[in-house]
């Protein structure tokens, strides 16, 4: 690949520059507060940087999904290779890193909003050295997520992503911070256990085989070439288990519409709908939103809600395809819950925290919904709408932020006619909840509209359901805004400045994208087009096979 | 030529609005602001001017623009594209929206004086501006919803845009608030139908759809299913029942824009989707059926409120409603161009009805009470003498232009055998003429009812000539629809005729000829219309003491007329508390923290008191230790040896 530094791939360097961020982070005096926020914002002004190459430079022709020639800027090396273990046999894994058009828009996003919270760190004045050390750490374990195309890299990753999340949540939280610290970490844990059990369970399943140069061929391709001089290994590749014909006859998930297939697969969806997070799975989202600092709030709900629904469509979704068909109408009935419920709750709320989170449980139901479709308009809604998703509900907690470092409350009731004392912020917030409420012209809109066209085709009463919520958004976000800027304003509120420059600088990207892509979404919807084109063609003609029962 | 424009026509508002919206609060003056405001839209209102020269020197047939922009949205087989489409209906209602907008942005200039948000105001109506002409010149379904919401978008912010006002018994913010929200329910059936839409003809755009519709037979499910849902939508935007409480509560906003949005145009919109869909509308004659039954009652029932109401903008609020009723009866009944004439004729007059009341409100010092008005003709003349025109023209007493519209939908809505309705517009019509006399007289005749305080006076000429612009128009602007009965030669239906020709097809209309029932039913329209305004003219200049005895003679109707009907608290206790208690006991409080969390926690706490046993068996004494070590190791040894 051409895209290499010192022998490196873009994709290793976007996901480990902040690792060495955060290795020059831990080597700086701690009192150095000041030089320790820049080195940051420079190691993810960089990894911004590297994803705008990336975007520039990402062939929007190739599909991926389940080919290793669609994929882009890919990295291979043989990670673990132990040659023989008892009961195992040879244990191959590899380091394989690449992208399609599913990951490329995560990793942007990504880039993106980690530039924008380490902004939003600023002020964090307790122990900023362990802060931005933490957050380095973090920022490598989502992007690792985002462009790992090996099961077990990628759980390493999430496994990474968790424990700065928990530290940065306990230490740098709320009132109730550890509370809310260890509920988000069992649960996710809990999910995880899940996904590793279905991760062993898919290993020892998938064979493929190796030659003396570590290659890698599916059985299809040694049956044609003859399998003198490979060997027969199992394999953590997530794109050889899209193969059925990799499967293993006798093995444990081999076969289709099998009891242990959809045991795997709920295992698995489970360990994701707690990330995304689906009803009846997200009571620790509300808590976590509340209690963690703006920055890392942003970075939950900009990024690491994404990891659930992305893991679906990257994981679930081309390994599963059968059972996804089998449960396809659960699955979007769970989005559809989430989205009426979660906008239901959202009205009841009075801490502006906390409706927030509950709209996001609603805004990513759309997502859940979208996919579940199994076409390409729903699939490429859901995707944007995460993207989409990502930017607005970024903007609201940054948009809370701002109003809470100022008035130290979040009390929605405590506020009033804020529009003529604070003008700038005040257009802002407007562009951001006309954007949560899917105003066309923003980029909200698009992406829902997209979801909800794709679901009607294969789900006519719940999508008619589901697109209620339009209504209860409204209502919602409304309510919001005239409690925080209409009316007229509470004495004490008098003396409240405008957003800042620094604020400004992470607002106003956010908002020009929001813009933008509302007018003209092409430059993202076209880097997903023929991923999801393919990723739907794909579950539609395997479930197809599996409900004829052909393999 | 002319038509390439046409984008200039939306983009010069869009970039009023970010100029005004960016900056307004840096340009000091007002005529500045103002100037850029209006001329944006003034520009606009010449390329429809020259677009429609244009399509004049070419064959009827020819006569349909695409204006491509951009390429917008792609995925998988559906694809929109950013393009204008200017025929002749389009153009119809671009002239209307651009030049009373035009109008009213002028007038704006005078009446927004002095207002430190001046600049935020012509900011947010060239947005709308913006918006609308995104609604009226989209050639498919996903821009005109753009515009559909946009337009909802701009109505919210400039209802609310005295944002710290009071107004009734809550804040402009209220008002604001629930004009987007019930819109938004309109909206949820415009999306319903898009989605229909593409799921049947695998297209959103215009062309492809109503190309395709010919395939399917009248009364088609799908179709009726699309049709109801867009009717959905209509009834949102349009302010019919059961969707019309916003529109009275819009009054919160200045009244310019009461004038425009909430009168002449964005309320239309609604008018111009179905005959933009009249191929789609045309085959569900069901749906048919519905429009016209929700458009008469609309128009009687918001006639019959507009009766008692004491706020100027009010009863002007309700008149809108009952006229939109007007236009839907003719949509549902297949008069298509009928609805559209009247669409323009009440653009003139009602846009010159609410500016002149804005004229009185700005006279009065934000006084709207009609009662505490009275005598204003000696010191307003010119607001006066027009606001009358406008009153003549509604109430459709001939030659004005109202006449000839309401009387189009009357002999249509009878001609077509639906007596029933007919009767119901023929006494909405006597309702109409005679609140609207009442609201004049108590302005402007009769004696002064207010205090030494207030200095009324004749408004700047910014607002007095748009006044008399309108008042022209609202005279002669029936001239475009002269019916052929009266040695006219009705232009406007023979201008829309190819855009509604397969509708009007379809709907099998009598071909206009010399009914002499005809010449009956319009002697009988200027009959009632005149009865009207002479009940109105006896009651509130003749026999004062009559309404009063009304009043009193019936009170439990007068109260019911005064609160319109109980409808906003029968929603209120119907539909909002039960989703606020709801959401908050029962969802929140009830499933979400007390369900699903305790349920969560509970199997925390399950495993802390399961360790908690557990862990007594560590009891950390090496006694104890090497007690249980050696029972385990002799039941093992116990155990094989036995075995």
């Amino acid at each position: 690949m051409e895209f290499s530094f010192l022998g490196i791939g873009i994709l290793s360097w976007i996901t480990f520059l902040p690792i060495v961020g955060m290795v020059i982070v831990l080597m700086m005096p701690k009192d150095q507060r000041d030089a320790i926020r820049w080195a940051s914002l420079t190691i993810t002004a960089l990894q911004v940087v590297l994803a705008f190459i990336l975007w520039q430079n990402f062939d929007k022709g190739l599909a991926g999904i389940n080919t290793i020639s669609g994929m882009q800027f890919v990295e291979k090396a043989s990670w673990i290779d132990i040659k023989s273990v008892a009961w195992f046999g040879r244990v191959h894994i590899e380091y394989l890193v690449g992208i399609d058009g599913l990951s490329v828009t995560m990793v942007m996003l990504t880039a993106l909003i980690s530039f924008v919270a380490t902004i939003s760190s600023w002020n964090i004045e307790k122990s900023v050295k362990g802060y931005f050390a933490l957050f380095l750490l973090l920022d490598t374990g989502m992007m690792g997520v985002f462009v790992s195309l090996d099961f077990f890299l990628f759980y390493v990753f999430w496994e990474v992503m968790l424990l700065p999340m928990y530290f940065l949540i306990g230490v740098w939280g709320g009132p109730r911070r550890e509370y809310a610290a260890i509920k988000f970490f069992l649960y996710t844990l809990f999910g995880s256990v899940l996904m590793l059990l279905a991760m062993i369970a898919l290993y020892f399943s998938v064979n493929v085989y190796i030659d003396a140069n570590g290659s890698i061929l599916s059985v299809a391709q040694a049956m044609a070439q003859g399998t003198e001089g490979l060997e027969k290994i199992y394999t953590f590749n997530i794109l050889a288990m899209m193969d059925p014909g990799n499967f293993a006859p006798d093995s444990l998930l081999a076969g289709v519409n099998t009891a242990w297939r959809y045991i795997a697969y709920v295992g698995l969806f489970v360990g994701f709908a707690i990330k995304i997070p689906s009803f009846p799975f997200h009571t620790w989202l509300p808590d976590a939103h509340v209690e963690a600092p703006t920055p890392i709030s942003v970075i939950l709900a900009g990024v690491l809600l994404k990891m659930g629904t992305y893991g679906l469509l990257r994981i679930s979704f081309p390994i599963f395809p059968d059972a996804m068909h089998h449960y396809a109408w659960g699955l979007a009935l769970l989005g559809v819950i989430s989205m009426v419920y979660g906008a239901l709750v959202a009205m009841a709320q009075t801490d502006f925290k906390k409706l927030i989170a509950y709209s996001s449980v609603s805004h990513m139901g759309v997502v859940t919904l979208g996919m579940a479709s199994m076409n390409t308009q729903g699939m490429t809604g859901a995707v944007f709408q995460m993207f989409n998703h990502g930017t607005i509900t970024a903007m609201l907690f940054l948009i809370v932020g701002v109003i809470y470092d100022r008035a130290h409350t979040r009390g929605l009731n405590d506020f009033g006619g804020l529009m003529n004392q604070m003008p700038k912020y005040s257009a802002i917030m407007v562009v951001a909840f006309f954007a949560a409420l899917g105003l066309p012209g923003l980029s909200g809109f698009v992406s829902e509209a997209f979801s909800l066209i794709g679901a009607f085709q294969t789900f006519q009463t719940l999508t008619i359901i589901a697109a209620i919520t339009i209504v209860l958004t409204a209502g919602y976000m409304l309510w919001t805004l005239q409690r925080v800027f209409l009316g007229s304003i509470p004495e004490k509120w008098k003396n409240l400045t405008d957003v800042n420059n620094r604020e400004l600088i992470m607002l106003v990207p956010l908002a020009v994208i929001v813009i933008f892509l509302g007018i003209y979404p092409s430059p993202v919807l076209d880097l997903m087009n023929s991923s999801m084109n393919h990723l739907a063609g794909l579950v539609q003609e395997a479930s197809t096979a599996a409900m004829l029962g052909v393999r | 030529m002319a038509h390439e424009l046409i984008p200039y026509a939306l983009f010069l508002p869009l970039l009023g609005f970010l100029i005004n919206g960016m900056f307004g609060r840096r340009l000091k003056s007002e005529a500045l602001i103002g100037g850029i405001g209006s001329a944006t839209v003034g520009i606009g209102f010449l390329i429809a001017g020259w677009t429609f020269v244009e399509m004049l020197s070419l064959a009827p047939e020819e006569r349909t623009f695409i204006v491509p922009v951009i390429d917008w949205i792609t995925a998988g087989n559906l694809s929109v594209n950013i393009s204008y489409q200017a025929d002749q209906l389009s153009i119809l209602m671009m002239l209307i929206v651009t030049g009373v907008g035009f109008l009213i942005h002028i007038y704006s200039i005078g009446y927004m004086h002095g207002d430190p948000g001046i600049g935020r105001f012509f900011a947010y109506l060239n947005l709308f501006i913006f918006a609308m002409l995104n609604l009226i010149l989209a050639d498919n379904f996903l821009l005109m919803f753009l515009g559909w919401e946009g337009v909802g978008l701009c109505s919210y912010l400039l209802i609310g845009f005295w944002y710290d006002r009071k107004f009734e018994k809550g804040t402009t913010g209220d008002a604001a608030k629930k004009a987007f929200i019930v819109n938004r329910i309109g909206d949820f059936g415009f999306l319903i139908a898009m989605f229909l839409i593409f799921m049947t003809f695998g297209s959103l755009s215009f062309q492809a759809v109503f190309a395709q519709a010919s395939a399917f037979p009248a009364g088609s499910v799908v179709i009726t299913w699309i049709t109801i849902a867009l009717f959905l939508g209509a009834t949102g935007k349009s302010a019919q029942i059961p969707l019309f409480v916003w529109l009275p509560d819009a009054m919160a906003g200045p009244t310019p824009v009461s004038a425009l949005i909430h009168a002449a145009t964005m309320v239309t919109a609604g008018i111009y989707m179905i005959a933009r869909c009249s191929v789609l509308f045309a085959l569900a004659p069901t749906t048919m059926m519905i429009v016209a039954v929700v458009g008469a009652a609309t128009a009687f029932f918001a006639a019959t409120i507009g009766l008692v109401q004491n706020d100027i903008k009010k009863v002007l609020a309700y008149s809108t409603v009952s006229q939109l009723g007007y236009m839907f009866l003719a949509l549902g009944v297949g008069a298509f161009t009928a609805g559209l004439f009247h669409l323009m004729t009440h653009a003139f007059f009602k846009a010159l009805l609410f500016l002149g009341s804005g004229s009185v409100i700005h006279a009065m010092h934000e006084e709207q009470d009609i009662q505490n008005m009275g005598g204003l003709r000696k010191y307003m003349p010119i607001t006066s003498f027009t606001f009358i025109i406008g009153t003549i023209a509604i109430s459709g007493i001939p030659p004005l232009s109202g006449f000839f519209s309401k009387d189009e939908i009357l002999w249509k809505t009878f001609s077509g055998g639906h007596i029933g309705l007919w009767i119901i517009g023929a006494v909405a019509a006597v309702l109409t003429a005679f609140y609207m006399t009442r609201l004049t007289i108590l302005t402007f005749h009769g004696e002064k009812r207010w205090g030494e305080g207030k200095h009324p006076h004749e408004s700047p000429k910014t607002m007095t000539y748009p006044l008399i612009v309108l008042a022209i128009l609202s005279v002669i602007g029936g001239a475009v629809g002269w019916p052929a009965a009266l040695g006219g030669n009705n232009a406007l239906e023979h201008w829309l005729e190819p855009i509604l020709e397969r509708a009007n097809n379809e709907m099998h209309l009598i071909a206009p000829g010399h009914d002499p029932m005809e010449y009956a039913l319009m002697a009988f329209s200027v009959g009632i219309a005149v009865a009207g305004m002479f009940l109105g003219y006896t009651m509130y200049l003749k026999k004062k003491e009559m309404p009063a005895k009304l009043a009193t003679s019936w009170p439990r109707l007068y109260r019911t007329l005064l609160n319109k009907w109980y409808v906003d608290q029968i929603y209120e206790a119907s539909v909002v508390s039960p989703i606020q208690v709801g959401s908050e006991k029962v969802l929140w409080k009830g499933v979400d923290v007390g369900v699903i969390d305790w349920t969560v926690n509970a199997i925390a706490r399950l495993f802390g008191f399961i360790s908690k046993y557990a862990r007594m068996a560590q009891t950390g004494v090496p006694e104890t230790y090497v007690f249980v070590f050696i029972v385990g190791v002799v039941t093992i040894i116990g155990f094989l040896a036995l075995k």
